[in-house]
């Protein structure tokens, strides 16, 4: 994984394939401390103490295609390279819940990449899940609720509507410029 | 920091009014990304974009995009897979946003499926 934004798309796809309805994700900085935080929530149906003891280990996964699982390793290590650590915690029936924190300055911090390309990913793929995503960065201030925009939308069109994608993805484009 | 404002959201409704909007109900072609560990590091979430692009210019109401997750064929991906309605699926191998945008406009669009890029044709597994 080249950047953050695709770790987080990763670690989402967790969530969904667990059964989420609902997926928050927030990203910030604590500059007086250098550290970057990100946490990805999920209502999914959560993993009892022994399947979460073992969730970062890439020899565990609960797919069946393949005998490896990779995402929350990889996130680990991301995280780890920089001094910071994964914390995952869960509990079945209610959903899990993953913080990865990194030296914000470290070298080996990857960048955060293109959220916008990930929202819109995550979106498009899954118009009946919500996400709620909150950015609050030097970099970027991002915040969405697909909740309100389903309800403003009121069934006139899909959220998954490239119209809709297209405004999504236009307000981390404005953040750039 | 930036948020959606309701007029824009107001304004695309509107822009919408009087077209039936298909892509909620049925439709005529299906493509799915494999979106699981695998497919993100080779590079899906490039041809997800590449993809949405070209469906935006083509105005389609009748395509459906969406993701799925590992399809157990990890040194093949990124993958797609093309169902085009009442005809076999076809799962796309090593792709790159240069190769969706061929499969868009020959296959999806088109309807004539991409041999060159193709794994197979048909449901069946390879592993």
């Amino acid at each position: 994984m080249q950047d953050l934004s695709l770790h987080i798309l990763d670690v989402v796809e967790n969530g969904i394939n667990a059964g989420a309805t609902l997926i928050e994700i927030d990203i910030s900085e604590d500059e007086a401390n250098d550290l970057l935080q990100i946490t990805i929530k999920d209502d999914g149906h959560g993993m009892n103490a022994e399947m979460l003891e073992r969730a970062a280990d890439p020899f565990v996964t609960t797919r069946t295609t393949r005998r490896v699982g990779m995402g929350l390793s990889l996130l680990k290590q991301a995280a780890k390279e920089t001094g910071g650590d994964l914390r995952i915690s869960s509990e079945p029936g209610k959903g899990t819940t993953v913080v990865a924190t990194f030296q914000d300055s470290h070298i080996d911090r990857r960048p955060l990449g293109d959220m916008g390309a990930t929202l819109t990913t995550l979106i498009m793929g899954n118009p009946d899940l919500d996400f709620i995503y909150t950015s609050n960065l030097r970099e970027q201030k991002v915040e969405i609720d697909t909740r309100s925009i389903r309800k403003e939308l009121n069934g006139t069109m899909s959220i998954s509507d490239p119209a809709v994608i297209g405004l999504i993805r236009d307000l981390f484009r404005k953040e750039e410029d | 920091m930036a948020k959606l404002r309701v007029e824009d959201l107001k304004r695309i409704k509107e822009s919408m009014k009087g077209t039936v909007n298909l892509r909620q109900g049925d439709y005529r072609v299906k493509v799915t990304v494999h979106m699981g560990t695998c497919g993100i590091a080779a590079g899906a979430r490039t041809l997800m974009t590449a993809i949405l692009e070209k469906l935006e210019k083509s105005g389609a109401t009748d395509i459906i995009l969406t993701s799925s997750g590992c399809a157990g064929l990890c040194n093949h991906e990124p993958m797609i897979t093309v169902e085009v309605k009442d005809s076999a699926p076809v799962k796309y191998v090593n792709l790159d946003p240069d190769k969706v945008v061929k499969i868009f406009d020959e296959h999806v669009l088109a309807g004539h499926p991409v041999a060159d890029y193709a794994l197979s044709i048909g449901s069946e597994t390879t592993y």
